[in-house]
């Protein structure tokens, strides 16, 4: 201690008051600039992806009135080989020929019949295989519009005369004489939530790949959830700290720091080549994740076993509790909260990872809906992938719809984490 | 207080001026305590009357040991049937070491080592077969800061007895709950919430929680480490009373910085010092004729 006096004391004190205001002034500052621009990021992301891909929920649908000639069709009765000779497409394209008789010529015609998508006819032997006595009626239904005519519909209502593209203009023509009749409007895109992928953008839908995400993220709860906190309570609660111990968690932090893509390479080798399990199955897309999600779930799980206050374990220690009865009846249900959220931010991970699933055959083209963990399936990101890459505009629309889809699942995901944080958080 | 007058005068740090009167006198007593503490004055055994006839818990020739640190030098003790014990000295004196070496809670802190012969009733403590599950269900523990489940005050009663498997049917387990309230006279205050948390009570409720939830399972023995501590004046009294009740039916080992307190409760007194025994004696002879030099600068206030 040096002499000084109260009065050199406050001096010196003042002194330095200005620049330590001002040093907390210019703080606060930065960490208001900074959260301005994390919002103004995410607002920009959103507008983005919600102004390109909400146009995606309606799809240009084309009314026609088709006859179930069967001469038309070629078939006699409907029975399952007839359904899957008949000529449907024949059926379609009469009906077209009907609401504008005058085309004629080869060209024209096939101008004509490229007004509805190419999968009218698969929609039309549907309704015949549900409904054979329709055979040799007729009825009114709606179709979806090809792609193209779709993309020029919906840009018509940003400009007058519209984007034409790959639209002729006699096209045009067609598609503004069939909307002024009502024969041709935009409907809610039903097929974009029923379908599974397709080249075709108009029958193109995220259910396959929804169900894929699903799947996938079923088997890697299942799995990485239970095996993560066994671990976590074991390494927290039982085991002895020791130089293995210490080289086990290491190595935890160690995975949790390893690219994705490694996992997928790890998967390949292992789960593909060794165990010979199904190529772009959800249940291999499930292991690779698990390995990636058990080191977040690990940490996370023993972090919210630490935050347990140690007089809760003595108080239980003390009445004469095992240590397996002090961990269930008290550790556990306190520090539940804080894994059940580990748990899904670690799944919101996985739900979101592409990298290791390219690598384990999970980007293949998949046009059918799985019905299983061991179905050939794909996932969300991994679909926003395929179709960024595609080259019809009207997939663009549909990649934002996809992040939207996504994203929409991943903003649940964290709900239900806080939610579950709030109502399971007990206080002491 | 003359001693410490001169003590002061020698000591450096009353030069200084500008400080007030107050923490002058602070400085003045921690020097001095921090002379006591290191007074090489050489303790040698215990003095006084460690054991007695009718012994629940008998220790002797205890060391305990923190890794390579050793907490507990050669301790010898007899805690007497229906008998409450006082454990007092300066922190950092192993008393709360040695009080959680009686029902084994040292077995968790890692690198804690006990040697000598720890007896409860005459069977070993520490012996190759003891379970501690049942050791602790013997030997109950009250700790320093009220620490009850965030369960229902209830809940935090019934859980020794639901662990245990001491009452098979609801009925049982009710009468359980209420008589352990009743005797940690808690009942009449939480008789109307029993269905509410244990931890929305107040400081002294949560303790007397604590020691009903502890005598919950029929216990011998009552280890209380500090129980008043973290307590107003008023609970603490309520509390003091409650431990000459239990007196009645239960050996109670109380470690605690208040010699008032342990003037008041116990029966024995023990004074350690610096992980040694120093003396035990009636409590009556330790605070009113101690043999040992270190107890009478302690009990004295001149250090601790």
């Amino acid at each position: 201690m040096t002499d000084l006096t109260q009065t050199q004391v406050r001096e010196r004190i003042a002194a330095r008051l200005a620049s330590r205001h001002r040093k907390e002034k210019l703080f606060r500052g930065l960490g208001i600039a900074s959260i301005a621009f994390g919002v103004l990021a995410v607002l920009v992301l959103f507008t983005d992806i919600i102004s390109k891909g909400a146009s995606a929920f309606v799809q240009t649908d084309i009314q026609l009135q088709v006859t179930y000639d069967p001469a038309e069709l070629g078939i006699e009765q409907v029975d399952e080989e007839s359904l899957a000779w008949a000529n449907f497409d024949g059926v379609i394209r009469a009906a077209l020929r009907e609401r504008f008789p005058d085309v004629s010529g080869r060209r024209d015609k096939r101008e004509l019949y490229s007004l509805v998508s190419n999968g009218a006819g698969f929609e039309l032997r549907e309704r015949l295989q549900n409904h054979p006595e329709l055979l040799g009626k007729s009825e009114t239904l709606w179709f979806n519009a090809d792609d193209d005519v779709d993309t020029y519909v919906k840009s018509l209502s940003k400009s007058e005369d519209g984007f034409l593209g790959r639209t002729s203009e006699q096209k045009a023509q067609w598609i503004l004489t069939l909307r002024e009749s009502g024969e041709l409007k935009k409907r809610f895109n039903t097929t974009f939530f029923t379908n599974g992928d397709s080249r075709e953008p108009e029958q193109a839908g995220i259910r396959a790949a929804l169900v894929g995400s699903l799947f996938t993220l079923l088997v890697t709860l299942v799995l990485s959830f239970p095996i993560g906190v066994a671990a976590a309570i074991y390494l927290e609660e039982f085991a002895p700290k020791n130089r293995w111990t210490d080289l086990i968690e290491v190595n935890i932090n160690n995975l949790a720091a390893v690219p994705s893509i490694v996992f997928g390479l790890l998967g390949l080798a292992i789960f593909i080549n060794f165990f010979e399990l199904p190529r772009s199955a959800p249940l291999v897309g499930g292991l690779v994740l698990t390995l990636m999600t058990l080191p977040t779930i690990i940490i996370s799980s023993r972090a919210s076993l630490k935050s347990v206050p140690p007089s809760i374990r003595e108080a239980a220690m003390g009445m004469g509790a095992s240590r397996m009865q002090v961990v269930l009846h008290h550790v556990l249900p306190l520090a539940m909260p804080g894994m059940l959220t580990g748990a899904i931010i670690g799944m919101a991970q996985a739900l979101g990872e592409t990298a290791p699933l390219l690598m384990i055959g999970m980007v293949a083209f998949i046009v059918d809906v799985p019905h299983g963990v061991t179905d050939p399936s794909t996932v969300l990101p991994v679909q926003i992938f395929l179709w960024a890459d595609s080259p019809e505009r009207a997939f663009v629309e549909r990649t934002s719809a996809a992040i939207m889809v996504l994203l929409a699942v991943l903003i649940t995901m964290n709900t239900c984490a806080v939610w579950l944080r709030k109502k399971l958080e007990r206080r002491w | 207080m003359t001693t410490m007058t001169l003590n002061a005068g020698e000591a450096g740090p009353a030069e200084d001026q500008t400080a007030n009167p107050a923490s002058e006198s602070a400085v003045e007593q921690s020097a001095v305590k921090a002379r006591a503490a290191n007074t090489n004055i050489e303790v040698t055994g215990t003095v006084g009357s460690p054991f007695c006839d009718d012994a629940k818990l008998s220790m002797r020739n205890v060391n305990v040991f923190y890794g390579e640190a050793q907490a507990i030098h050669d301790v010898s003790l007899d805690i007497g049937r229906n008998q409450v014990v006082a454990m007092i000295g300066p922190s950092g004196c192993g008393k709360s070491t040695f009080l959680r070496s009686l029902n084994r809670m040292n077995d968790t802190i890692e690198g804690c080592r006990v040697e000598g012969e720890l007896t409860l009733d005459g069977e070993a403590i520490y012996g190759p077969k003891v379970d501690v599950v049942p050791l602790r269900a013997r030997v109950g523990m009250v700790f320093q800061k009220p620490n009850p489940f965030p369960k229902s005050i209830y809940d935090n009663v019934a859980y020794g007895p639901k662990i245990h498997g001491i009452a098979s049917r609801r009925a049982e387990l009710d009468e359980i709950v209420e008589n352990s309230l009743r005797r940690a006279g808690l009942w009449n205050e939480v008789k109307d919430r029993l269905d509410k948390p244990g931890t929305g009570l107040s400081g002294g409720q949560q303790q007397r929680l604590c020691i009903a939830r502890a005598i919950a399972v029929s216990p011998e023995v009552i280890l209380m480490d500090e129980p008043c501590s973290a307590l107003d004046p008023i609970a603490t009294a309520r509390i003091e009373e409650l431990i000459d009740e239990l007196r009645q039916n239960y050996t109670i080992a109380i470690v605690t910085h208040s010699m008032q307190q342990a003037a008041r409760v116990s029966q024995r007194t023990a004074y350690f010092h610096l992980g040694k025994l120093v003396e035990v004696n009636d409590t009556e002879t330790v605070f009113t004729n101690p043999e040992h030099e270190l107890t009478e600068a302690y009990i004295t206030g001149r250090f601790g």
